[in-house]
């Protein structure tokens, strides 16, 4: 497996920090709007994202966390069960604007089934979608992100992993490449 | 700790400590998920169970059912009442029968000790055992522990008294090999008519004054008494069991600490357990029956995932 950092420490930062000021330039103070994560990993972005926007905007922004492992397309094609994260949606998304949050957008299924769990919680007015990366080249359904941190042209033999700091010890973004006899 | 170690869910003597946690976990999310707005997702779509229910339920069948209706399954309803084992079709041809009808799962209910392990060494669909007479009920012992679990914060260490007709109890049984399998102390009490021999030989204390049982524990399990499967009297008079072994207010007030109050249902109010210990803030009878529907999402929805296309 070959390895190269796409994306690192500093730059990380820089692409989080363009990101808030992207949803503040649509969303302007956040009065109707909130972020929703998707487990397992979209849950750190917004973790991110909600601690900088406070800072920046010094209000409480709402963030939730959505699980879609009872939404997915391939239940029964895997080999073991999917299990559950948790999911935790305390608030009301009824006319809200919405922005669902991943750290990688790839196929857009992940995303497919999201859209599929919100709506279980009510109607919002609009849902937008945040991703750290975006593995454009590689989805199989028409699903597109509002804001992108990253593009990355890839194969999908590939494997694009988002580090971080609280969990990885770094933040920073992998590209990982089998070799070719692999 | 990825996939279940069972193919069919016939008893919880069958499951490893894994096993039920993992359903546990499975659970909490789906009572998550039922408590939401719209309280279905759509897992199951593909997936056919048929409730086969050879013996009177109301709570237990409606909880399958609305379990499976919650996974999106599809839904099919047997109750031998209306059926043609009145004209008598064995139990082997009335399921293959329903199977020829493409079902991939059978939740069923038994007056047969075994009847769901019999079926599930002869049939090709995953089974469920809703009860199979005075065997095993596990999806009441899960739900059971469960509710221990939400009320106590876990399982492991805890005291739980399992009150009234051990004998021709279900739940008693895979109440005993559940809580023991998640490292809980088990105490059984009630009349010595009504408590088998071999209840020490299962590592189960025994005890038959209630006051000491409940000193002793900190949640009691009050069973019904099942009067439909005695054919002899195993106790004087309904009054004299109520006398000795009924939970009243006075007793459960009286105790050095506020223990949790449980019952699987139908409740005899006046026998096993009084109106007000039934309706008290110490009992999590409704609890029990919110966490049934989860429970048994869990455990269809992990046994669904096993089956192959």
């Amino acid at each position: 497996m070959e390895k190269q950092v796409i994306l690192n420490k500093r730059h990380f930062e820089l692409t989080l920090n363009r990101l808030c000021y992207q949803l503040i330039e649509s969303h302007n103070d956040f009065s109707s709007t909130v972020l929703i994560g998707l487990q397992p990993r979209g849950v750190n972005v917004v973790a991110r994202l909600k601690t900088q926007l406070e800072t920046i905007l010094g209000k409480e922004i709402i963030c939730g966390n959505l699980d879609i492992t009872f939404y997915r397309d391939d239940f029964r094609r895997r080999e073991k069960p999917l299990i559950p994260s948790a999911t935790n949606i305390d608030f009301v998304i009824e006319n809200k604007q919405v922005v669902l949050v991943d750290d990688v957008l790839f196929t857009g299924r992940t995303i497919r089934a999201g859209l599929d769990a919100l709506l279980a919680f009510g109607r919002p007015n609009k849902v937008e979608l945040l991703t750290l990366i975006d593995r454009r080249f590689n989805r199989d359904l028409p699903i597109q992100a509002d804001y992108i941190g990253l593009s990355v042209d890839s194969l999908s033999s590939e494997r694009v992993s988002v580090e971080w700091k609280e969990i990885e010890g770094e933040d920073k973004v992998v590209l990982y490449t089998p070799e070719a006899n692999e | 700790m990825n996939n279940l170690s069972v193919e069919h869910l016939i008893g919880i003597k069958d499951l490893t400590r894994e096993d039920i946690e993992l359903i546990f976990k499975t659970a909490d999310s789906f009572k998550e998920v039922i408590n939401r707005p719209i309280k279905k997702v759509p897992s199951l779509r593909d997936i056919t169970i048929a409730n086969l229910f050879f013996e009177n339920s109301t709570r237990t069948r409606l909880s399958f059912e609305l379990a499976e209706k919650r996974l999106s399954a599809d839904v099919v309803n047997f109750s031998a009442a209306s059926s043609s084992v009145k004209k008598g079709e064995t139990l082997i041809d009335t399921v293959n029968n329903i199977l020829a009808m493409k079902v991939d799962m059978v939740v069923m209910r038994h007056p047969n000790p075994g009847a769901a392990k019999f079926l599930s060494e002869r049939i090709d669909a995953k089974v469920v055992n809703a009860g199979d007479g005075t065997h095993e009920h596990p999806t009441q012992a899960l739900l059971d522990a469960f509710s221990i679990r939400e009320a106590l914060g876990e399982v492991a260490g805890k005291k739980v008294v399992i009150v009234g007709d051990i004998l021709h109890s279900r739940v008693a049984l895979s109440n005993i090999y559940c809580l023991q399998k998640l490292g809980a102390e088990v105490m059984v009490c009630g009349p010595t008519t009504l408590i088998p021999k071999y209840m020490e030989e299962l590592g189960v204390k025994v005890e038959h004054n209630l006051r000491k049982a409940l000193e002793w524990c900190d949640v009691a399990n009050m069973l019904r008494i099942q009067l439909e499967r005695q054919e002899i009297k195993f106790f004087p008079s309904l009054r004299e069991y109520s006398m000795q072994f009924g939970l009243t207010k006075e007793i459960l007030d009286a105790l050095p600490k506020k223990i949790v109050v449980m019952h699987p249902g139908p409740i005899n109010r006046g026998v096993e357990i009084t109106s007000d210990v039934a309706d008290s803030k110490q009992s999590v009878i409704l609890q029990q029956v919110e966490n049934g529907v989860a429970i048994r999402m869990a455990v269809i929805y992990l046994l669904a995932s096993k089956i192959n296309r």
